[in-house]
């Protein structure tokens, strides 16, 4: 059972973010011994780019509405400091589920885990990034909606509060679309959607004060043997191929580059 | 010995880092070629909350350590030397005297709008007759019943003259000590008060969109109030804030060869000659091996004093080392920068052309380098001059 919306002040809306710390994207990624993950020892961590926008989103409509925030993760101890720095950027709340037997099993068992988690927190929003940028998978967003069956609106680049409801725009091939969802829903982030601000110096000391919960899959009467493998298993990774070097196209005009262009593009690329 | 940073010194390091990236990397090159300084860039970084870091939050300051300023300092100097020059000056030598010395009713009226960073407060110690040899001062303060009137000008004043700078503290002559030498005393005066002139010196090598001012005071009247802590006591606050001062110089120092080694990795990997990526050739790749080392040591060194300050021990021997060695790393580092960007390097199409500029300050400003060394043979019980 979700909480009533009897229990909420009038307009005010408690949001829960979900958020992944992932490698930054400038990181050297390198694969490890065992040829099927990435070695982590050198790896600078940070918050998902599309989380940072889903936290941002939620420190905008907190501001504009009243309400709470809560940031809302799974992983290691490594994920408190993705967390401190949500809080430090506004964010009223932390929730880390730090468990073993809660990592590794793929974005279905993650979903999971964070819908149950999410349950135990009242809220009106669900916000989450449209993919985490390690893994690329676009599945736990829409994939704790389900769970929760609350309506799931993906890749959204502009959001409007209204009573009870929200209306979200999301891009599609070639233009956008306007969907209105009534509350509680969840929604995933598109760039576009706001320039997530930074943890300020006085964010960052208010976030020391501020309760980050430690919890595992116990607290959610989840027990590990409920949260089945992951259904598709890395056999092997390997770095893309190097890239070979660029080719200019000769012409006496415009057009005549065009041309060839367009003829390389179709008979030896195949591109179009 | 505990080697790690806190979480929150790594959250603020990371913060400041895109903050810098994102705001000032793209537009510093223009604001120094047109010797502009930035209302637009410093409002940013005063809602960041990078003025009044070490003051406590009663007088609206963030109450941070004194590491955490240094990190910030040194993030902001990784991109553009102007602007961690106007956050440097602002709160060592702005803030800081102001912080450490005020009287109760001096902290409550000015630190507040100077820790939002509203305004900026200047520290008036150069003059044109007495740079090193700072105590030969000639500027002159009499007391004229309850007002100080001041006459003499200063020189090299960072954020002195700009739109937001509300005033100065600064060193004069109160009359002579028992022993026939000077009597030092720092007395605040605000912008605007008449007799008072703040102007902007243009046409400078290096940090060409930092405020540098020259400051005169002809009959310039100030309350008797004015006078900042005891009496004499002029000198001795200014050396003093000079230590921390140079922990942030030093920062720009580290910050600065740092943004060199981060530019000049990434070209040496991307500029090919003879075929292949001139980081292949070890002449270019030992340079940023050493640079990476003296990097290295130039932190240690740097945040051991700071570690030393924020444990209320010792540590001017340690800030005029850190500050020495800092600004000299980040010599070679910017020299080598330069040398492996070839002709790019000297166009200012490419920053490292800056940082090359830029870097000259820290061997002259806040004490020259001869001067750091006179401090610390001092300190080892050499008996120099
Ligand atoms: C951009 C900029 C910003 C500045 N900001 C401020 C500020 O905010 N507030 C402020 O008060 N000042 C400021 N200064 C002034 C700065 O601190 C002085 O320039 C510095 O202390 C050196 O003084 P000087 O320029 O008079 O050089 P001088 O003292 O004339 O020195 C000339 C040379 O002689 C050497 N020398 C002098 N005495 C000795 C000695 N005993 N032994 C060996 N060598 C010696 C020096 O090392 C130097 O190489 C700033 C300067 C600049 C350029």
């Amino acid at each position: 059972m979700l909480p009533g919306p009897g229990a909420r002040k009038e307009k005010n809306v408690d949001i829960v973010v979900l958020l992944k710390q992932v490698p930054a994207t400038e990181s050297l990624i390198q694969v490890a011994d065992d040829g099927v993950s990435i070695k982590t020892e050198e790896l600078k961590w940070v918050i998902n780019p599309y989380d940072e926008f889903a936290v941002e989103e939620a420190l905008r409509i907190r501001e504009a509405q009243g309400g709470s925030v809560t940031v809302l993760s799974v992983g290691t101890d490594k994920a408190v400091e993705a967390i401190r720095t949500a809080l430090a950027m506004g964010a009223d709340t932390g929730v880390l589920v730090n468990d073993p037997a809660a990592l590794g099993k793929g974005a279905l068992a993650t979903a999971r885990v964070l819908a149950a988690a999410v349950k135990q927190i009242p809220f009106d929003l669900v916000i989450a990034g449209q993919r985490a940028v390690d893994a690329d998978q676009f599945q736990v967003g829409p994939a704790v909606a389900e769970y929760l069956r609350i309506p799931n609106v993906s890749m959204v680049i502009k959001t409007e509060l209204l009573d009870g409801s929200i209306r979200c725009h999301r891009t599609i091939e070639g233009g956008t679309v306007v969907v209105e969802s009534p509350l509680p829903m969840l929604f995933t982030t598109q760039r576009g959607l706001n320039e997530p601000r930074y943890a300020s110096l006085p964010g960052i000391m208010k976030a020391k004060k501020k309760p980050l919960e430690t919890k595992t899959l116990a607290d959610f009467g989840l027990d590990a043997g409920a949260l089945e493998g992951p259904t598709a298993r890395i056999r092997a990774l390997s770095p893309p191929a190097e890239r070979g070097g660029g080719r200019i196209i000769e012409g006496e005009s415009a057009a005549e580059k065009a041309a060839a262009l367009v003829k390389a593009l179709h008979e030896e690329a195949k591109v179009i | 010995m505990d080697f790690e940073l806190s979480m929150d010194h790594e959250i603020l390091r990371d913060s400041v880092r895109s903050f810098a990236e994102k705001e000032i990397k793209p537009v510093a090159q223009t604001l120094d070629k047109e010797e502009t300084f930035s209302y637009d860039t410093m409002a940013k970084m005063a809602e960041l909350g990078l003025f009044g870091i070490f003051v406590s939050e009663e007088y609206g300051g963030q109450g941070m350590d004194y590491l955490s300023y240094i990190i910030a300092t040194e993030e902001i100097a990784r991109v553009d030397g102007s602007h961690a020059a106007t956050i440097a000056a602002g709160n060592s030598l702005g803030i800081g005297p102001l912080y450490y010395y005020g009287s109760e009713e001096q902290k409550k009226k000015y630190l507040p709008k100077l820790c939002s960073g509203e305004a900026l407060w200047a520290f008036g110690l150069t003059e044109p007759n007495a740079g090193s040899d700072a105590a030969n001062s000639k500027t002159t303060a009499v007391l004229d019943g309850n007002e100080w009137v001041i006459n003499g000008s200063k020189i090299f004043i960072t954020n002195g003259s700009t739109d937001i700078s509300a005033g100065s503290t600064v060193m004069c002559r109160t009359g002579s000590r028992e022993d026939g030498r000077p009597e030092l005393s720092c007395i605040l005066v605000e912008n605007g008060t008449p007799g008072y002139t703040a102007k902007v010196m243009h046409d400078k090598m290096m940090w060409r969109s930092s405020n540098t001012s020259e400051l005169y005071f002809e009959d310039c009247r100030v309350p008797k109030e004015n006078l900042l802590g005891k009496r004499g006591h002029g000198f001795y606050q200014m050396m003093e804030t000079l230590d921390g001062g140079r922990l942030s110089i030093g920062a720009m120092g580290l910050g600065g060869a740092q943004g060199c080694l981060d530019m000049t990795v990434r070209y040496a990997n991307e500029r090919e000659q003879f075929g292949r990526p001139i980081a292949t050739f070890q002449a270019n790749a030992f340079k940023l091996a050493d640079m990476a080392t003296e990097i290295d040591a130039a932190r240690l060194m740097l945040y051991r004093a700071c570690w030393l300050r924020d444990n209320e021990k010792p540590f001017s021997k340690e800030a005029a080392m850190a500050k020495l060695y800092c600004s000299e790393v980040m010599y070679r580092c910017a020299n080598h920068a330069v040398q492996i960007h070839g002709g790019y390097g000297l166009m200012k199409e490419y920053d490292v052309e800056r940082f090359y500029r830029d870097q000259k300050l820290l061997d002259i400003g806040e004490g020259t380098s001869e001067v750091q060394r006179i401090v610390i043979a001092r300190h080892i019980g050499a008996k120099c001059l």
